[in-house]
């Protein structure tokens, strides 16, 4: 129960913080109610599904052929799993990271997990339709266009940024989350 | 629609996962919810922070931030908006579309989407409970350096 309070003890705080604006600031607390309401609906609408997806990746993919697809030595092919699978996703940048740890825990490379967070975050296609439509096709196929170069720059820049030993036991700690 | 597609393909995998094998089926079902439960306090506290900052940081607001600043003012103010604030795609476009309208540029809307998109302050602990905090602020880090940059080639470009 304790462990339970700490857990939740940040939502808890927010949730008091929420009530007071909504007394005290009706007309702004009311229309965070319906934004967190809105978000809450979307989130549950996509997150299902994804964790339902790592569940069965977990048990069915072992990290050996997991290696050869997304680990060390997967070169080119490794890269574009990368950027296809974040690019395919649907949901919010959030959802992307128990994914992230996943694909870790089954031991890809770094620097394409980073690239598959990447892509999640400005790739995704259903958002391009979306971009598109409001922004036009001018402004989004060049963002796109600019965006690929920029996921893959800070993905490896990242990865070169850290030492073998802090990837190690981030590793080791994706092993280790339940 | 893109929902669709996922849940139908979620569908398909576990029907087949469930023929295949119930046991691992089950246990797959089992990680899921684990996982999920893992980081259910995260995502709450996520939403909430997404609700209050979004009913005060409205399209106007953050219209009259920008004012007069159309040049890198404009792009600096929309990229600091940008990282701080995590609206999802659905509400962000038709905000940056509304905004071109009221007279920002192709430059400003480009810093603002790139950081709304790539660098998340809200979402940072959750990030650093994955990825450790060297490599999250590094890539947020990266991110919003890279943002002014892709502005920048928009700005050129389209502007």
């Amino acid at each position: 129960m304790k462990k339970l309070i700490k857990r939740y003890a940040a939502f808890i705080i927010l949730l008091i913080l929420n009530i007071a604006i909504v007394i005290f600031f009706p007309s702004i607390g009311m229309s965070s109610v319906k934004i967190t309401w809105d978000n809450t609906l979307e989130m549950l609408s996509v997150v299902p599904p994804i964790f339902i997806l790592l569940g069965l990746l977990d048990v069915w993919v072992s990290k050996e052929s997991m290696i050869k697809i997304m680990g060390e030595k997967s070169k080119y092919i490794g890269i574009a799993i990368a950027f296809l699978l974040g690019s395919a996703a649907a949901g919010p940048l959030y959802a992307a990271f128990p994914v992230a740890g996943m694909l870790m825990k089954k031991g890809s490379k770094f620097s394409n997990v980073l690239i598959f967070i990447g892509a999640w975050s400005t790739t995704k296609v259903p958002m391009l339709l979306f971009e598109a439509s409001s922004m036009g096709w001018k402004f989004t196929l060049l963002r796109l266009g600019i965006d690929l170069f920029v996921i893959a720059a800070i993905a490896y820049i990242t990865e070169k940024l850290m030492k073998k030993d802090e990837i190690a036991e981030l590793y080791e700690r994706a092993e280790n989350m339940d | 629609m893109f929902t669709i597609i996922l849940y139908a393909l979620t569908a398909a995998l576990l029907t087949l996962s469930f023929i295949k094998n119930r046991k691992k089926t089950k246990m797959a079902l089992k990680k899921a919810w684990k996982a999920f439960e893992n980081i259910l306090p995260q995502f709450l506290s996520i939403l909430l922070i997404i609700g209050m900052m979004l009913s005060v940081l409205d399209a106007k607001t953050i219209s009259s931030l920008i004012g007069e600043n159309s040049g890198w003012t404009g792009v600096i103010i929309l990229g600091i908006v940008g990282s701080i604030t995590l609206i999802p795609g659905f509400v962000a476009f038709p905000l940056a579309a509304s905004l071109l309208r009221s007279g920002a540029g192709y430059m400003q809307m480009a810093a603002f989407i790139s950081t709304l998109m790539m660098v998340g302050v809200v979402t940072l602990p959750l990030e650093i409970k994955y990825f450790g905090k060297k490599a999250a602020f590094i890539r947020n880090g990266l991110a919003f350096v890279f943002s002014f940059a892709i502005a920048a080639v928009i700005g050129v470009v389209l502007g």
